[in-house]
């Protein structure tokens, strides 16, 4: 009995020691947490989550304030991600913080606009180009669709056009092949 | 000498299939020409890069061979008017692309009368390589064997590119296809001469054709053709896909492309035969590029090859060839392993449509619904690329881009080859084509997401570096007042109007900006109700000053001419609303006005 | 739908399925000459079996019944158990076995494509170690047995478990020669006595060797139609022969020659028949190499050194296990590629 004792101890001490030599010569040197959230996360700093941008939103969720599903612009694909690098269930967007809407693109109806540059303040990546009485235009490569221009503008001038598709930005679509014959009415 | 004896030693590429070929079809008959098409609508992407800049305006005259676009940026071709006519229309028309999308397209009525442009040929033996280079970047000649690259720039080099090998590609492994057979049988000369151009540009030593085996009589044109020069031609086996470049390259030089190099990168550069032919004639006539035969054929009265005008509508091309046969349910451009659906009827002939076939079920059955993938690896064996087809099918069907991406999913050629032979009827390769899709969409996300990062960082770090300033500023003020303030310390009672008129200043400050921004918000409601009366759009135009009126008015002429029409009839409804929407707000306004006044 | 391309060179799933069928004829037609009809019943059972628990299965998930059914996979799957089961075991074993094999091992993962292991070899391992004594029913040789049992005998006790004229089973079956080996070497005797027992023809047990022939013939014709490629034959032929070789060369008295372990047991049903089932093998040419060398190994030292007399079925399921690793590690060069 004796011998099994020893034989168990033993494995016990040279597993132990492999394990921890394992774990220091195969750490993986990462990004800090909030730096990998904040890669996932889109980008449009809406404040659609409640957080004024992506980078403090990316914060309350490492430090569990927020939950995963609070971003609508990173859709259910973005949720999904957040849900493997964190480890958690992955559960819908909360429709509290929005839907899930396709990417638009801001516009301003330049007829209209009086050059009163609440826009640009409230711009979160500077995507409006102009000054003080002098004609504001949206750069439209910038924009990531956040919104926060549109209620501001106290005339009403900014919409929302969805991005258009072209034979540059066409995708080819997911191959749906017919099993069964679909009883269309 | 023996027509299939090579020189050289022919290697063998990993896979490859044996489609049954169906080219005699269109090669009864000699290259036809069709008679001028009613109107020929150009897209303006007919190559790979940047959409040329378009040149001319709606009832522009134009004569055979006029630029009607220019090349915009480096990669980019120009495209010229195929015929003597009117510009009848610049508009978003179908475009042959398997979206169906459409796309800005230059519409020409023929005159009838073919009048040319004064055609500039050039001694290009005698002219600057680079000059040479330049003239080419006007002539739109494009890669014609499908992939439409803009040949200008593949010859870009001084002589000094560092090419010593050119392949010129007269493979044409597709079934079906037999456009560049009929041009090695009836212009042989013309392509060894389009030949020699391309390697004086290039520099090149070596000059090596490869053709497939099924086209003797072209084999032996350009056997002929070749005779008293030092180019090579090299008879490889009939196996699909062997005019991909890479793959020619391999059988005829025994050379792997590494995958993140180009050709050039190893001294090699590929040219199609008909790409070569157009190089002739841009610098030995002066024409630019404006037809390429095209091969007609499938369900049609007499197959054939034609010598189409770009633009020239498909269904021209088809009654050429003795119209569509009974049967016909649409029409496929390119061959039938690579080639798409045609969206409708209403397409033009491009510089890419180097097949045209009429897609009947007799021609190609429907194919039964896919089975699971029973992992057989017949796919694995046919890839010319060595790639796992069964692998990348498992990962793109289940959004696993990531590892679609590790076992190498964009070194795959799209050529067919894995699904022509799946037992399950898998349809592959539209799985890689909407992976493909979806990864380059979602790596042009995560760049704009990253741009999008550093953008609100920069204004982040600008807000706080302006509210610094401003206190710095506020502190440099807070210090200057108080100084002056030291010595009419004892009048304490003055201190405070000094401060007060610096708050007093800055309240009226803010009270004048506030009245300034409610009167132009006045002017601008006014302006809109206006509008929406008299039915006229506010051309926001009033403080202009008159140079900038008339600037703004030529801008509007010019955009009108090229049929940017002005803002659409919907928003003279949305006018309407909100001129509707003012005066219900107003009524409500009286309303809850008079309801205060009752209380 | 844009489909290129637009033509397909290749043959059906049910077209490969039946032309194994048809290559499994030669052995299954000796196999009647030697040891009697018994193994068409088992056979006709299981095809039903399979057929209508394939059904069951296939209405269970919503899927559509015809197309999977007409593949003929699960027939394959079918037969293949029913080879491998004796033939004078009671009517239920084959029906269970085969059930296990469909609804178990092959639909619950998803079916046709989906089943990480190989069914007919799980239904098999699921019986033997279920009904460890039944599975030892193995006819004697028509030529050798005592009383020669006649076709109509074999169906009545197959359902009823009667044996005309009181005859004991075991006057009608015999160990296998493997089970015959593996008994009389712990018994310590050397195999060149072993060999002289009539139980042993030339170079398997007599008349099963014929049997084996068949398969190898089957298997010949299956490669030949390129159905299967010569990887996964030869490496598993190869490798045991070259492990049988190198004992064998050791200690010739104790471990049986290579010829001998080729040609008897069920090496030459699984080399061209069971390991070659592409959904639950490698699909890499150097995968397949190591994955049918895997199962030569193993089998070899389940017969020699494990507690069973054929270990070809546990031997395919453990490598089963680690096709997924042989394939990612595996790959081959793509064109353009460093490595």
């Amino acid at each position: 009995m004796l011998t099994a004792l020893y034989i168990m101890l033993g494995l016990a001490l040279a597993l132990g020691i492999a394990l921890g030599y394992a774990a220091l010569k195969f750490k993986v040197e990462g990004d800090p947490l909030i730096a990998r959230i904040d890669a996932i996360l889109p980008q449009t700093q809406c404040g659609q989550c409640g957080y004024p941008g992506c980078k403090p939103y990316a914060t309350a969720i490492a430090n569990g304030e927020a939950d995963i599903n609070q971003c609508p612009p990173g859709g259910d694909a973005g949720v999904r991600a957040l849900a493997d690098l964190m480890g958690m269930e992955y559960k819908p967007l909360n429709a509290e913080n929005g839907v899930e809407k396709p990417k638009a693109v801001a516009f301003i109806d330049e007829d209209v606009c009086i050059g009163c540059t609440l826009c640009i303040q409230a711009c979160p990546v500077d995507a409006i180009l102009g000054a003080a009485k002098h004609m504001h235009t949206i750069i439209a490569s910038e924009c990531t669709g956040c919104e926060l221009c549109v209620a501001p503008c106290p005339v009403d001038c900014i919409t929302m056009e969805p991005i258009a598709e072209t034979p540059d930005n066409w995708k080819w679509r997911y191959p749906t092949i017919p099993i069964k014959p679909v009883m269309t009415s | 000498m023996n027509a299939l004896v090579n020189f050289t030693k022919i290697f063998k590429f990993h896979g490859g299939v044996h489609p049954p070929e169906n080219k005699a079809q269109s090669t009864q008959h000699t290259i036809g020409q069709l008679p001028l098409p009613e109107k020929l609508v150009l897209p303006l992407r007919q190559h790979v890069g940047n959409i040329p800049k378009i040149k001319v305006n709606i009832g522009d005259k134009v004569l055979k061979g006029q630029l009607l676009a220019e090349a915009e940026g480096t990669v980019s071709a120009a495209i010229h008017a195929p015929t003597s006519g009117t510009v009848s229309a610049i508009e978003d028309t179908t475009i042959p692309h398997p979206s169906g999308l459409p796309d800005r397209c230059i519409t020409i009525t023929p005159d009838g009368k073919e009048s040319w442009i004064d055609l500039k040929p050039q001694d290009w033996r005698k002219a600057d390589r680079r000059a040479l280079i330049a003239s080419l970047r006007l002539s739109g000649i494009v890669g014609l064997g499908g992939a439409t690259f803009p040949t200008h720039i593949k010859l870009r080099s001084d002589g000094k590119s560092g090419v010593h090998t050119l392949v010129i590609n007269a493979a044409e492994c597709e079934p079906y296809i037999t456009c560049d057979d009929l041009l090695m049988r009836e212009r042989s000369e013309q392509i060894v001469k389009g030949i020699e151009v391309a390697q004086y540009l290039l520099g090149a030593e070596k000059v090596f054709i490869g053709i497939e085996d099924n086209k003797p009589e072209a084999i032996a044109a350009m056997q002929a053709a070749t005779a008293n020069t030092s180019m090579q031609v090299v008879v490889v086996p009939t196996l699909y896909p062997s005019g991909d470049a890479r793959r020619l390259v391999y059988l005829v030089l025994g050379q792997e492309i590494p995958y993140d190099k180009r050709s050039t990168e190893v001294g090699l550069q590929v040219f199609n035969v008909a790409t070569v032919l157009a190089l002739y004639r841009y610098f030995e006539f002066g024409e630019p590029s404006l037809n390429r035969v095209v091969s007609m054929t499938g369900n049609v009265n007499t197959p054939q090859n034609f010598e189409v005008l770009f633009g020239t509508p498909l269904m021209h091309l088809v009654n050429g060839a003795g119209g569509a046969k009974l049967g016909t349910t649409h029409y496929i451009m390119g061959g039938p392993m690579m080639g798409f659906d045609l969206p409708d009827e209403n397409v033009p002939i491009t510089k890419a449509a180097n097949c045209i076939i009429a897609a009947s079920p007799n021609l190609f059955a429907p194919l039964p619904p896919a089975m699971p993938c029973i992992r057989c690896a017949r796919c694995a064996d046919a890839c010319p690329v060595n790639l796992q087809p069964q692998d990348l099918y498992w990962f793109a069907k289940s959004d696993n881009f990531e590892k679609a991406r590790d076992y190498k999913l964009f070194d795959c050629i799209e050529c067919g080859a894995c699904s022509s032979g799946c037992p399950s009827n898998i349809p592959l390769v539209q799985y890689y084509r909407y992976a493909k899709s979806e990864i380059i969409a979602a790596d042009r996300a995560k760049e704009a997401a990253n741009i999008a990062r550093e953008r609100n960082d920069f204004r982040l770090a600008r807000i706080e570096r302006e509210k610094l300033e401003r206190a710095a500023k506020h502190a440099e003020r807070a210090q200057a007042a108080k100084s002056e303030l030291a010595p009419a310390s004892e009048t304490p009672a003055n201190a405070t109007p000094e401060a007060n008129n610096h708050a007093d200043s800055g309240d009226a400050q803010k009270a004048a900006k506030q009245a300034a921004i409610a009167a132009a918000i006045e002017r601008a409601k006014a302006a809109k109700a206006a509008a929406a009366v008299s039915g006229e759009v506010p051309k926001n135009v009033v403080e202009t000053t008159p140079t900038v009126k008339a600037e703004i008015a030529e801008i509007e002429a010019r955009r009108a001419s090229v049929g940017l029409t002005e803002k659409p009839a919907a928003d003279e409804d949305k006018q309407a609303k909100i001129a509707a929407a003012i005066a219900r707000a107003k009524a409500a306004k009286a309303a809850a006005e008079a309801a205060k006044k009752q209380e | 739908m844009n489909r290129s391309p637009y033509i397909s060179e290749a043959p059906s799933v049910s077209n490969i399925m039946f032309k194994v069928l048809v290559a499994l004829v030669p052995g299954i037609v000796a196999y009647v000459w030697i040891f009697g009809g018994g193994v068409l019943i088992s056979i006709a059972l299981a095809t039903a079996t399979a057929l209508a628990s394939e059904a069951v299965m296939l209405k269970l998930r919503k899927r559509p019944i015809q197309p999977f059914l007409m593949d003929y996979s699960a027939i394959v799957t079918a037969w293949l158990l029913a080879l491998a089961i004796p033939p004078l075991a009671p009517w239920w074993l084959i029906v269970v076995g085969t059930l296990f094999a469909i609804v178990i091992a092959k639909q619950l993962y998803g079916g046709l494509g989906y089943n990480p292991f190989n069914p007919a070899m799980i239904g098999y391992a699921v019986l033997l170690i279920s009904f460890p004594v039944l599975m030892t029913k193995w006819p004697a040789a028509l030529s050798l047995a005592q009383t020669k049992l006649s076709f109509a005998d074999q169906l009545h006790y197959i359902f009823s478990g009667i044996l005309p004229q009181d005859l004991k089973i075991d006057a009608v079956t015999s160990a296998t020669p493997l089970d015959y080996l593996k008994t009389q070497l712990t018994l310590k005797h050397d195999i060149a006595s072993i060999k002289a027992a009539p139980l042993f023809g030339a170079l398997g047990g007599k008349g099963g060797e014929y049997v084996t022939f068949a398969y190898l013939f089957g298997g010949i014709y299956l490669w030949q139609q390129k159905i299967i490629s010569w990887h996964l034959p030869v490496a598993f032929l190869g490798a045991l022969a070259l492990i049988s070789g190198v004992f064998w060369g050791i200690n010739p008295a104790h471990f049986a020659n290579p010829l001998f372990h080729l040609f008897s047991g069920a090496s030459m049903l699984a080399a061209f028949f069971i390991i070659t089932d592409p959904v639950s093998g490698p699909t890499t040419p150097k995968g397949k190499l190591y994955f049918a060398a895997g199962i030569g190994i193993i089998t070899y030292l389940i017969r020699v050194y494990g507690g069973y007399p054929d270990g070809v079925a546990f031997a395919v399921i453990f490598m089963n296990i680690c096709v997924p690793l042989i394939d990612a590690h595996t790959q081959p060069r793509v064109f353009g590629h460093e490595k």
